[in-house]
């Protein structure tokens, strides 16, 4: 059986890899952004003269051909299901037995005056460090448009070069869709100690042209003109499906997959950012563009694809992020805002770079959820406590045992345990 | 799309990591005390010695701290990397190369032509680089200055200097602090001036953490004849060395891996962490160069083995009555410290789980050799124990690893291979940690769930060139023999996924792959 897979990202890369291990079926892995695999997370390393490229590679060349993984580098135009080919945009047509779509995402652009000038991009494949790269010679200000995960990378990458940043955060504080208050403002906190001059509610009207086709400055809602010489795109992303409309492929904001990972059409799968689960599990997206759901479903589907239907089921919801030198996880469920049945116990550092955050259902006593700023827990126990639901009395009695901090750290578990005390006492 | 490989973009990323003015100017004062030593090698006298190595100490001191303030002190406390892989000095360039030889040309200089160093040869009064230490030599011990005393200055020095530039880079990290603190004081204590102050009490001069193998001639002749008959103290040495070998350094490595010896304690680490820290990513992560270090490591540490071997045997076949055991008890020691190792390779298949083959059976011929080598020449009562006399083994053994291998390879090109290319390359001592630590030992670093991201960080700043991402991305613990647990991996990790730990349980099973994510029917899980 032949086995194609389209995109060599993380998702794709993980079902080729489970399923040789699982079967001596032919894998081909097309790309259109790279020769082999590499870490999309560890770009903006490259570009702080962290790591090499190569270094972004978790795999030596040899690994593919010892594998009988074949890597083929082309630009799939369009999908014929009836004929069971891809084609490629020089013409070529290759026929599979089984298609497995991992195209991941493309920045978004929200139709903003000027989004097309040059030297205005997102960050998402090699290309877009490539262009970064380009634009930053001589660079005098860059501008990010977008509160989000990426905008901070950007941030980040442009401050190890001393380039001056504006951050355009159309919120009234950082990435507080998905941060509780608290965190967010630690954040917010956090870049403007790097110098990063954070505009909050803050709205881009238009990118203005410079006279050349490059940037030259943004135009706010509030009709502040910023000089700048970059634009970043950071406001998110969507499924990166243009190319399969009129394929027949049932499609929403991304391909639409059963619990199988399954299009409409037979032998058609898709994993990871392009993926919109039809159904998805209670308190979970349909779309979740991260790296541990990409590497879930890709093994979850070669299971499959090797004759062994096995349902996606991401698990309880974990992630992960650093905010400069602010660290964050999250396991389980940690609304934002919280609503009335669940609540919560905040413990901040005085300093404020750390903090631990415990969720808990206010009838059960359950714990739901775990956020932390600065401070590293254990996925394991995190995870063994929310599926136990574990009263959250006990959590905070055992919480040593959730720490992964490194040795000789300062430990909070102590801190955390009085203000718990405390607001049982506010509670009677 | 088109294919745009950033690293070979026409953009000149260079020109973003400059210097700043504090950086510049206080490497422009380092360089000042640099010059300093190199017009004293020239062979110019300085008319006031005192003076001028002051200065030059001082200038190092303060140029290099004040480098360290100028890069660190703007920012918040942090991983701070950036520009490692543009900046010539860490990426091989121009000035990396420049420094190399330079560093090179100095151990050449110090193991070949110490006379070129102005080492004054048969008595006669140091010149040039030598005198100008022989004040600050008479001070603490009352002796003229020796090739080995500037050496010993300058390498304390250097792992107390840029030691404290590494505390303040990791200020944030108190693992990293106090492993920091640990190394700068054994070295200054007790590699350094302990030694010394003791020749000026007339008593040995002993390095009591430095140990077999890695000291490789402490089982010579005239090496226990030196330090015995100063008396007492002397034969306290020699217990306490012995008592490191077998005792202590098994104990403290099963506790807490090679870690308390390699990067807390060790003056080779101790240089490689502090003044090789800049270069700590330039270590070859391959496949191939892990092959060739598996190989070359054991391979000293077997030459090491039998060259001691033989040179204890022939102790005790020239002096029967023996130092502290006969030949007799000399002999059985031998055999059952590798019958119990040849025992543990095939009775107890638990704890060498991972290890090929080909190794058991290269493990197994090496460890028989050795035992019918010795019982052989025990009965045919022959001085050679494996028919090659000791002394040229020795010779060799201290020509090629204790020179060339540790000094000119090891040190001499940290810009070029990075920082620990003896210690993952050629030490024995190593070696023997590293077996115990895979085989025998709480130690290792725990991957947290399913967090990896595949980044890399861990892996591009190991320095012994383990691939840390490979087990990380499948959720597996890292047990490998050369960690030196420096942690430099936990702390880069942007995502909290690594820990070094030292755990009872699971003793047997660290190494089993993919503990941590497992999908099935039953959907994602994690296993404890």
């Amino acid at each position: 059986m032949k086995i194609i897979i389209l995109g060599n990202g993380i998702s794709g890369i993980t079902a080729a890899r489970f399923i040789r291990k699982l079967s001596d079926h032919e894998i081909v892995v097309i790309s259109a952004e790279s020769d082999y695999f590499f870490s999309r997370t560890a770009l903006m390393y490259i570009y702080m003269g962290q790591m090499r490229f190569q270094d972004t590679q978790p795999y030596e060349p040899w690994f593919w051909e010892k594998n009988r993984i074949q890597l083929k580098r082309a630009y799939i135009q369009n999908i014929n299901p009836t004929e069971k080919t891809v084609h490629t945009s020089e013409g070529e047509a290759i026929a599979y037995d089984k298609l497995i779509i991992a195209t991941g995402s493309r920045s978004n652009k929200f139709g903003w005056p000027g989004q097309d000038l040059r030297h205005v991009h997102g960050l998402y494949s090699i290309q877009d460090l490539a262009a970064m790269e380009t634009a930053s010679k001589g660079l005098q200000r860059a501008v990010i448009v977008g509160g989000g995960l990426i905008g901070v990378e950007m941030a980040e990458m442009f401050h190890s070069r001393h380039i001056p940043v504006t951050f355009l955060v159309r919120e009234k504080s950082f990435w507080n869709g998905v941060l509780p208050a608290e965190e967010s403002a630690m954040v917010n906190r956090h870049l403007r100690e790097y110098g990063i001059d954070l505009q909050l509610s803050t709205e881009l009207e238009a990118i203005i042209d410079d006279g050349s086709g490059q940037v030259g400055s943004v135009l706010t809602k509030s009709g502040e003109r910023i000089d700048c010489g970059f634009v970043g795109l950071t406001a998110g992303v969507s499924p990166n499906i243009a190319f399969l409309e009129n394929s027949g492929i049932e499609m929403n904001r991304g391909i639409l997959v059963d619990e199988f990972l399954q299009t409409n059409l037979p032998d058609i799968y898709a994993a990871g950012d392009c993926v919109e689960v039809r159904v998805p599990q209670a308190g979970r997206k349909a779309i979740e563009p991260v790296w541990y759901t990409g590497r879930i479903m890709g093994e979850t589907l070669a299971y499959t694809v090797c004759g062994d239907p096995t349902p996606y089921d991401p698990g309880i919801w974990f992630n992960s992020a650093k905010f400069f030198d602010i660290e964050y996880q999250i396991y389980g469920q940690v609304p934002a805002n919280m609503p009335d049945d669940l609540a919560t116990i905040y413990w901040e550092h005085p300093q404020g770079k750390k903090s631990i955050r415990l969720v808990y259902e206010r009838a059960s006593r359950a714990v739901v959820g775990f956020n932390l700023m600065g401070i590293r827990f254990r996925q394991e126990v995190c995870e063994q406590w929310i599926t136990a639901k574990t009263p959250i009395d006990q959590v905070v009695g055992d919480l040593k045992k959730a720490n992964f901090d490194p040795e000789f750290y300062r430990r909070y578990e102590k801190e955390v345990s009085r203000i718990f005390q405390q607001s049982k006492m506010v509670a009677h | 799309m088109t294919q745009v490989d950033p690293t070979l973009s026409l953009a000149n990323p260079q020109a973003h990591f400059t210097l700043n003015t504090g950086q510049k100017l206080n490497l422009a004062i380092a360089t000042f005390g640099l010059l300093i030593l190199l017009v004293a090698a020239g062979g110019y006298s300085f008319a006031n010695p005192v003076l001028w190595l002051s200065g030059a100490l001082i200038a190092f001191t303060v140029g290099f701290l004040g480098y360290a303030y100028a890069t660190y002190s703007g920012l918040p406390a942090g991983i701070k990397n950036n520009g490692v892989f543009i900046r010539a000095i860490s990426n091989k360039g121009a000035i990396a190369w420049v420094t190399g030889i330079a560093l090179t040309a100095f151990y050449v200089l110090l193991y070949f032509f110490p006379a070129a160093l102005g080492q004054g040869a048969n008595g006669a009064a140091n010149t040039g680089l030598v005198a100008l230490f022989d004040l600050l030599s008479y001070f603490l011990k009352k002796q003229p200055a020796s090739q080995w005393f500037v050496y010993g200055v300058l390498y304390s020095l250097g792992i107390a200097v840029m030691g404290v530039k590494f505390i303040w880079k990791y200020r944030h990290n108190r693992y990293q602090i106090l492993r920091t603190c640990s190394v700068i004081f054994f070295q200054m204590g007790f590699a350094f001036l302990l030694p010394e102050f003791m020749q000026r009490l007339n008593e040995p001069y002993y390095d009591f953490k430095n140990m077999w193998p890695l000291d490789y001639d402490f089982f010579q002749k005239d090496q226990l004849d030196y330090v015995l008959n100063t008396g007492t103290l002397g034969g306290y040495m020699i217990l306490f060395g012995v008592l490191m070998i077998f005792v202590i350094s098994p104990v403290l490595t099963y506790f807490y891996g090679k870690r308390w010896y390699c990067s807390w304690v060790c003056g080779c680490g101790g240089l490689a962490e502090t003044v090789g820290d800049p270069f700590r990513h330039l270590s070859n992560k391959s496949m191939g160069a892990w092959k060739f270090e598996r190989l070359m490591i054991h391979s000293v540490l077997l030459f090491a083995t039998v060259m001691t071997i033989a040179t204890l045997y022939s102790l005790f076949h020239d002096d029967p009555r023996g130092y502290f055991v006969t030949r007799e008890f000399f002999l059985a020691i031998v055999l059952v410290v590798m019958i119990g190792l040849l025992g543990v390779l095939w009775l107890r298949p638990a704890y060498v789980s991972g290890l090929q083959k080909s190794v058991k059976k290269a493990a197994t011929i090496a460890l028989a050799a050795i035992a019918v080598l010795t019982l052989g020449a025990y009965i045919l009562g022959i001085k050679e124990v494996f028919f090659i006399p000791s002394d040229w083994l020795k010779g060799w053994y201290g020509f090629f690893i204790g020179a060339i291998f540790s000094g000119v390879i090891g040190v001499g090109f940290y810009p070029i291979f990075g920082s620990r290319v003896w210690c993952r390359f050629g030490c024995p001592m190593a070696a023997i940690l590293g077996l115990q630590q895979k085989f025998f030992s709480r130690f290792r670093i725990t991957t947290n769930g399913g967090q990896c991201i595949s980044c890399g960080n861990c892996s591009t700043y190991c320095e012994m060139g383990i691939d840390v991402r490979a087990y990380a991305q499948k959720g597996q613990n890292i047990v490998r023999a050369s960690c030196v647990g420096c942690g430099v991996c936990a702390a880069v990790c942007p995502r909290g996924v690594l820990k070094l730990e030292n755990s009872a349980i699971d003793l047997t099973t660290r190494t089993t792959e993919l503990r941590a994510i497992k999908i099935d029917k039953g959907g994602v899980s994690l296993e404890m």
